[in-house]
C-alpha cells in the first residue's frame, strides 16, 4: 500500500477515477426526466434505477452535478422536529443516511456526532420539552438537558450566567449527524449513471410543453425531449421552473448565507445550534468551523454575501465560543431557499397529471436527500403516493392544513 | 449600509424597515371560494425581475409600495400607497344565512 501511494504521487499521469461518464447527445424520448441535478434529482434518479427498474431516464441540470443548494447547505442531519410528518420523514432520512455508504459501497463520511439546540428562555424550554415528548413518541433520541449536562456535552461553549442571552438548557439530539454533501450527490450519480442514467449537465429547461392536462416534452437549450413523466427537483428555482407547467406554487426565495473558518484541531464534537441568537456552529472533520443560519430580510434570487450577515453572525458566534473571535474566515456564501408558508416540503403530485412536485424544501433539503429519492421514486414508478410524503402535498394549502414546523428549523425568517 | 428611500422620511438604512410581501389587490371576500382564497393567502409570483411589494419603515410604520429588481436587489422607486388607492376600501360582510 505505502508504495502503491509513492508511485501515485510520483507519477506524472494521476490515474484519478471519473465517477461516472456524462451523457453526450440527447435522446429524442425519455420514460422520465428530472429537472435539476442536486442531491435530490439524482437519489431519484438512482432509486428508479436501483428499485424499481425504470433506467431511460435523463436528469437535466443547468449547471453541474451538484452546484447549487446540494454545494451550498452546511451538511447538518437531524429529524427532531415537531409534527408527526416531519418527525416521521426526517427520522426515515437519517436511517437512510446512516447505511448510504453501504448502500454506494462510496463514502460519504457520515458522523454521528449528535446535534444541540440551546434555550436561552423559558418560553423556548417549554418548546424543546414538547419537541422531546413528540420525538421520544415516535422513536428518536431527543431529550431535554440542563446546564450541568451540556458543558459536559460542550466543554468549550461560553456557559456565563453573564452573557447576553444566558444558556438555560438544551435539545440534545444524539440522532444528529453530518455528511460530507458534495459525496451524497456524487454516490447517487455515480449509482444512477452505472445503470444507465443520463446526466446531461449545461443543460437548462426552457420551456415546458402541455396537451390535454398532461407533460408531452421539455424544450431546453439543447434540443427538445419527449418524456412519459417529469420530476422537478431545482429547489431556488422552484417557482420559475413550476411557472413553465403553469403551476402556481406558495414559495418565496429567501438568500440563507454561512461562512467557514480556517481548519482548527478538532474541539467541537456535537453540533450546536441556538435560535435565539441566530447561529448554528459545527466544526468538519477537516477543522473549519462552518457557521450558519443567517436569512436575509427579504426575498432575493441572488447568491451574493453581506456584510451584515457576516457581522450578526460572527457576533453570535463569539457568544457562544468566545475562542472564535481569533479564527480567521475563510469563505462566507448564499444559497437561495424555497421557503414555503409552514417550513414544510412540497412533494408529491402537482395539477398536471405526470408532474411531480419535490420543492419547498427551504433550509431542510440536504437532510431529507435520501428520503426523498426513495419516496419520489416510489411515487413516479407506482403513481401512488407513499403514506410517508401524504401530508406534504400541494393542495394541502387549499385546505389550509398547514405542517408548521417553523418553530424547529434551526435558521430564521 | 444598503439605502432604501422611504416616501415620508427619505433615505434611510434599508434594515429600519420591513418587508411586506407581494403587492396584490385584496379579492372581494364575499365573492371568493375558499380555494381562490387560499391562492390569495398563501400562493406568490416568487418572480425573478422587477415586482411591486409592500415595506414598511418600522420606526415611523409609515407603509409604502417599492418596485424592486429581485435578481439585481435593485431598488427602482418607491411611492406612497395612494398612488394605488384612490380611495378607501370598505369590508361589507355578509351576514351568514343560517
Amino acid at each position: 500500500m505505502p508504495f502503491g501511494l509513492l508511485k501515485y504521487g510520483l507519477s506524472t499521469d494521476y490515474p484519478a477515477k471519473h465517477h461516472f461518464t456524462p451523457a453526450t447527445e440527447l435522446k429524442k424520448h425519455y420514460d422520465v426526466v428530472i429537472i435539476g441535478g442536486g442531491g435530490h434529482g439524482t437519489a431519484i434518479a438512482y432509486n428508479l434505477a436501483k428499485y424499481h427498474g425504470i433506467t431511460n431516464i435523463a436528469i437535466l441540470e443547468k449547471n453541474y452535478l451538484g452546484g447549487g443548494n446540494t454545494a451550498r447547505n452546511t451538511a447538518v442531519i437531524r429529524s427532531n422536529y415537531l409534527t408527526e410528518a416531519g418527525v416521521n420523514f426526517y427520522s426515515e432520512s437519517v436511517k437512510l443516511f446512516n447505511n448510504l455508504s453501504n448502500e454506494f459501497n462510496y463514502n460519504v463520511m457520515m458522523e454521528n456526532r449528535g446535534q444541540l439546540t440551546l434555550a436561552h428562555s423559558d418560553a423556548a424550554i417549554r418548546s424543546f420539552r414538547w419537541r422531546a415528548e413528540v420525538n421520544q413518541h415516535l422513536g428518536v433520541r431527543s431529550e431535554l438537558v440542563d446546564r450541568q449536562t451540556i458543558a459536559e456535552l460542550v466543554p468549550n461553549l461560553n456557559m456565563s450566567e453573564d452573557s447576553r442571552f444566558p444558556i438555560m438548557a438544551g435539545l440534545w439530539h444524539e440522532d444528529g449527524a453530518t455528511a460530507r454533501h458534495d459525496a451524497v450527490a456524487w454516490g447517487y450519480a455515480k449509482g444512477a449513471c452505472e445503470r444507465g442514467v443520463e446526466l446531461h449537465q449545461l443543460t437548462e429547461v426552457e420551456d415546458i410543453e402541455i396537451t390535454q392536462g398532461r407533460v408531452s416534452a421539455v424544450k431546453t437549450n439543447r434540443g427538445r425531449v419527449e418524456c412519459g413523466a417529469v420530476v422537478q427537483a431545482v429547489a431556488g428555482a422552484s417557482s420559475i421552473v413550476a411557472k413553465k407547467a403553469g403551476i402556481p406554487l406558495p414559495i418565496h426565495c429567501y438568500p440563507l448565507q454561512a461562512m467557514v473558518t480556517q481548519p482548527y484541531k478538532p474541539v467541537l464534537t456535537p453540533h450546536v445550534s441556538s435560535p435565539q441568537v441566530h447561529v448554528y456552529v459545527h466544526q468538519t472533520s477537516r477543522g473549519e468551523f462552518v457557521i450558519g443560519g443567517g436569512s436575509d430580510p427579504y426575498p432575493l434570487y441572488h447568491t451574493r454575501a453581506t456584510l451584515e450577515q457576516r457581522e450578526s453572525l460572527s457576533a453570535a458566534a463569539m457568544e457562544l465560543f468566545p475562542f472564535l473571535a481569533q479564527a480567521r474566515l475563510l469563505r462566507q456564501w448564499a444559497g437561495t431557499t424555497d421557503m414555503t408558508p409552514d417550513y414544510s416540503p412540497i412533494m408529491g403530485l402537482s395539477p398536471v397529471e405526470n408532474y411531480y412536485l419535490d420543492a419547498g424544501w427551504g433550509t431542510w433539503g440536504f437532510k431529507a436527500t435520501p428520503i426523498c429519492g426513495v419516496t419520489m421514486a416510489e411515487l413516479v414508478a407506482t403513481k401512488k403516493v407513499p403514506d410517508l410524503i401524504k401530508p406534504f402535498e400541494l393542495e394541502r394549502f387549499y385546505r389550509f392544513e398547514q405542517i408548521n414546523e417553523a418553530g424547529a428549523t434551526a435558521a430564521s425568517h | 449600509m444598503k439605502l432604501l428611500t422611504c416616501p415620508l422620511n427619505g433615505p434611510r438604512n434599508i434594515s429600519e424597515f420591513t418587508y411586506g410581501g407581494e403587492f396584490h389587490l385584496m379579492p372581494d371576500q364575499n365573492k371568493t371560494d375558499a380555494r381562490q382564497w387560499a391562492e390569495y393567502v398563501f400562493f406568490h409570483d416568487n418572480a425573478a425581475g422587477v415586482v411591486t411589494e409592500w415595506w414598511c419603515h418600522t420606526a415611523s410604520t409609515f407603509w409604502f409600495l417599492a418596485e424592486r429588481n429581485t435578481i439585481t436587489d435593485q431598488v427602482i422607486r418607491t411611492f406612497e400607497a395612494s398612488e394605488v388607492f384612490s380611495q378607501r376600501k370598505a369590508f361589507s360582510v355578509i351576514e351568514d344565512q343560517a
